[in-house]
């Protein structure tokens, strides 16, 4: 049951996780925001999306784009606290107050295409079949319907998407290195496991990474 | 509170800047935004969310669900405790959430309370650290970066000040300053945005956004530089709104085929050209809203798709 799905934009940013504060982009999508995008378009608990292959049409470049950003995160205690009293007061933040200069390395008129499919889950009900979800997801992917708006690694970088029909071409490619080492980049993240962090090694060979198995040994922590 | 958006939407923001700075680059000494390869000028996702934030905050200061959690500068917290205490009575009972069975349910609780009474976690989400499912709060309101729709030319403008800061300066430099201004002589920026239904009106994941805040939403994109003035900005405006309204919470119809419909043209002397062409090389720069033509295509445009002007 595989699907692929065409998705480009303006700017792109997958945060790697070792320079996250003054963010730098990886050179292409992980396979965990391949599969949030999917996701974002059809997703149900009695299934799992799993990421085969990403194809990466357009060169890599990068902008840098700083931005002021708020330093903290809203504090559940704080809120809990003004729950009880009723009130909302001193529960703001003055952004004026925690304000953090961040840098972003983001990547630059980016256009992949996702080959995934998905297995069903022990989440899974009687009348969930396979067929029906793919179904739904190619319906919705063809209509340009989805979820929520898919994006870019972040939510400022909107994506586009269009699904590329069975048999259907690719897009042209106008990739100028399609052979090149990428390093470890994130897999996905494990969830059941305490959201634990999952790499592997990624390579691009003529413009396409093969991206292993969640569970396969290529995948470490 | 008026129902959850249940229809999914996008939209285009046209907004102009005459002599003044949209969004500084604190990479660059605070000129404006630009993207190197283009020269094209940007404005930032978060600078317009904050106009609207401070759009919100000034036309709603007295009503409770308005709240603004991101808040610049001084808090008007302690205007709204009356209004409070009014609208909200039964929130102090403390018992009714001693007595939550489950953390993930009062976190949920929690998550709807904040939902409820803040507009912008309401709108755009925000991060809570609620342990559970990494307590994220999506909003269903998403904007892109805005880019000027062709090449704009950041000046940098020496000005004087006649006094100086402290007596030594005033000594050295003869008591007078100078400092700089960036500004952009014109400008005329586009931005895509998208609300997504779900988001609003899911039974768990949904932020309840409505469609009373949604109409401030557009009320708010439309009026946000009216009451953003400052000797930076200039003279800045919202000149279009065109909103995208599907007839289902999914979506009707693509949304670049959508935006596609939107073109921007040249206006010169009576003579509309596309931007870029080069017909307009010899034409003097855009210096108006004037100078430019926005054309809607409106001509068999997807079924379920309503297109709304503001």
């Amino acid at each position: 049951m595989a699907v692929r799905l065409h998705v480009w934009g303006g700017l792109a940013c997958f945060t790697r996780p070792e320079m996250k504060v003054e963010r730098v982009s990886y050179d292409v999508m992980t396979p965990s925001a391949a599969r949030g995008i999917l996701e974002a378009i059809h997703w149900k608990p009695a299934i799992r999306w799993q990421v085969d292959r990403i194809h990466v049409l357009n060169p890599i470049r990068f902008q840098s784009i700083r931005r002021n950003e708020v330093g903290t995160k809203a504090s559940a205690a704080n809120a809990a606290s003004a729950m009880k009293r009723g009130t909302t007061d001193g529960l703001g933040i003055a952004v004026d107050d925690n304000r953090q200069q961040r840098a972003a390395l983001v990547l630059v008129d980016v256009a992949y295409v996702i080959e995934a499919h998905f297995t069903m889950t022990d989440r899974a009900g009687p009348d969930d079949s396979a067929a029906k979800h793919i179904a739904m997801f190619n319906r919705r992917a063809a209509q340009g319907q989805c979820f929520h708006r898919p994006c870019l690694g972040t939510r400022e970088f909107p994506a586009e998407f269009a699904l590329i029909e069975d048999g259907a071409a690719l897009p042209p490619s106008t990739l100028d290195k399609p052979d090149s080492d990428l390093g470890w980049m994130l897999h996905d993240i494990d969830f059941a496991r305490g959201n634990e962090s999952r790499f592997f090694r990624a390579e691009m060979k003529g413009g396409v990474i093969e991206v292993p198995p969640f569970d396969a040994a290529a995948v470490v922590r | 509170m008026s129902t959850p958006v249940t229809q999914r939407h996008e939209f285009v923001l046209y907004f102009d800047v005459t002599n003044g700075n949209p969004n500084g680059d604190p990479d660059a000494g605070n000129m404006p935004r630009l993207d190197p390869e283009t020269n094209q000028g940007l404005v930032s996702d978060v600078a317009l969310k904050r106009k609207v934030r401070n759009f919100v905050a000034l036309v709603k200061e007295q009503e409770p669900g308005f709240e603004i959690y991101m808040t610049e500068g001084a808090t008007l917290n302690n205007q709204h405790k009356k209004a409070w205490k009014a609208l909200l009575p039964e929130v102090t009972k403390d018992d009714d959430f001693k007595r939550l069975p489950k953390d993930q349910q009062k976190a949920q609780e929690l998550t709807r309370w904040m939902c409820t009474n803040f507009w912008d976690i309401r709108t755009f989400g925000a991060v809570m650290t609620t342990g559970v499912n990494a307590g994220q709060v999506r909003g269903p309101v998403q904007f892109g970066f805005a880019k000027s729709v062709e090449r704009i030319l950041p000046l940098e403008i020496s000005i004087t000040r006649m006094a100086a800061t402290t007596e030594k300066d005033a000594e050295e430099k003869g008591g007078r300053t100078m400092g700089r201004k960036h500004i952009v002589p014109y400008g005329l920026y586009r931005v895509h945005g998208f609300v997504s239904a779900p988001l609003a009106s899911h039974p768990t994941k949904g932020t309840g956004f409505s469609e009373s805040d949604l109409e401030l939403l557009w009320q708010a994109l439309t009026q946000m530089f009216d009451h953003d003035r400052s000797a930076a900005r200039g003279e800045m405006a919202s000149r279009k709104l065109i909103v995208f309204r599907h007839q289902s919470a999914l979506g009707n119809a693509q949304a670049q085929s959508l935006f596609d419909r939107v073109k921007t043209w040249r206006v010169h002397e009576g003579s509309v050209q596309e931007i870029g062409s080069t017909a307009t090389d010899n034409w003097p720069p855009a210096r108006k809203w004037e100078d430019y033509k926005v054309t809607i295509d409106r001509e068999g445009a997807p079924a379920g798709v309503e297109i709304l002007e503001y």
